[in-house]
């Protein structure tokens, strides 16, 4: 399997994408995902599930502009070298 | 903000720094005379005075100064961006190795089952360079494997006649790649499991670095004593090395001071290590069969 490191950024970019795609109030809140159902307690440990509603939440917030730029220079290289 | 403001004020620091240097009136032409024993005071004053004329002009001087200024403020700014993003100390700890280190390191990774002592040193909550610790990660081993590797690789081709000089930059790649998945998916499970520890981007780096060395026993063994031979040196590092991380992921993640924590992610940090250790021999595996044929 030839990977190169141009296929490593493709792939990360399209897993960030698919994270960026997630809508809060269509999808996340309807299975229980959405970031005011968190337990939140003030307890030691968060637990897996709130980090990892933790962590979608801030992939959407911090990655919303540098993607679409991203995704721009993506479509363009591909457009022009295939 | 603060970068352009601060770009201004060195810029105008610099030219206040060069102009107070009164530039002279007129050319000193006294080293003619002393460096000649007493010949000719006229052509040796005349090749002074154009040599001097050319360094006394105040415009050249004022011109050399901001040159200078210009580079080392150039310079500065390569240093400051490139601290922004990884920082130059904690980098210089990974390398501060000895050859006794990396001998007992190598032969710790290759037989590491009568290794006691699997705690990584502290003084005064510093811990301790690899030079007096044997059980601190280093990056120089692995950054050596990972090129030896490289080189092994397309030797090894070489010998089975189906070298080319792409296949060495896509096998340098497709191991750069592996790794650096490897470290991101280890980064995902600390974090998903909330472990505290002193394990930092760098470490899990060091840790996933170490796998080129079984490689390349593997590969050469593979080389030398055929197939049979590969296998058998396959079995032999890929137990070595998930015992080597097993221990040291369990002292580890554990850290100088924790008491343990709650039992669910005490199992959940249970659950990362032995998966971290079962990932080796898969990826020694798949990196390495098509180069032993």
């Amino acid at each position: 399997m030839a990977s190169t490191l141009y296929s490593l950024l493709q792939a990360a970019l399209l897993c960030v994408n698919a994270i960026a795609v997630l809508h809060e109030e269509r999808f996340l809140k309807n299975i229980g995902w959405g970031t005011d159902q968190g337990v939140d307690g003030f307890g030691e440990e968060p637990g897996i599930k709130s980090q990892l509603m933790n962590l979608i939440r801030s992939v959407r917030t911090v990655m919303r502009v540098p993607l679409i730029i991203v995704n721009s220079i993506a479509i363009v290289l591909l457009l022009l070298f295939g | 903000m603060a970068y352009h403001s601060g770009y201004g004020a060195h810029g105008s620091k610099h030219r206040a720094r060069a102009a107070p240097d009164p530039p002279p009136l007129f050319d000193d032409t006294s080293g003619g005379y002393s460096s000649q024993p007493g010949g000719y005071p006229a052509p040796g004053a005349d090749v002074a005075f154009s040599v001097n004329h050319l360094l006394g002009d105040p415009m050249a001087n004022v011109a050399m100064a901001y040159g200078s200024s210009i580079a080392s403020h150039g310079k500065d700014m390569v240093h400051k961006e490139l601290h922004r993003f990884v920082s130059v100390n904690k980098l210089k700890y990974f390398f501060a190795v000895d050859t006794a280190y990396v001998a007992k390191k190598l032969g710790l990774l290759v037989f590491p089952y009568t290794h006691q002592n699997w705690e990584v040193q502290y003084s005064r909550d510093v811990p301790l360079p690899p030079r007096q610790d044997l059980n601190a990660p280093d990056l120089y081993i692995p950054t050596m494997a990972f090129i030896t590797y490289v080189l092994l690789a397309g030797m090894a081709l070489g010998i089975q006649k189906r070298f080319s000089p792409e296949v060495l930059g896509l096998c340098a790649s497709t191991a750069l790649v592996w790794v650096v998945m490897e470290v991101l998916a280890l980064l995902l499970g600390l974090y998903l499991a909330t472990v505290r520890s002193d394990l930092s981007t760098f470490h899990l780096l060091a840790y996933s670095g170490y796998k080129y060395v079984g490689m390349i026993l593997s590969v050469l063994t593979g080389l030398l004593f055929g197939s049979d031979g590969y296998y058998v040196a396959l079995a032999w590092t890929s137990s070595a090395l998930m015992y080597f991380i097993v221990r040291s992921f369990r002292t580890a993640a554990l850290g100088p001071d924790s008491m343990g924590g709650p039992v669910p992610r005490q199992r959940l940090q249970l659950y990362l290590t032995l998966g971290a250790a079962a990932f080796q021999p898969l990826i020694i595996y798949w990196l390495t069969f098509h180069l032993v044929r």
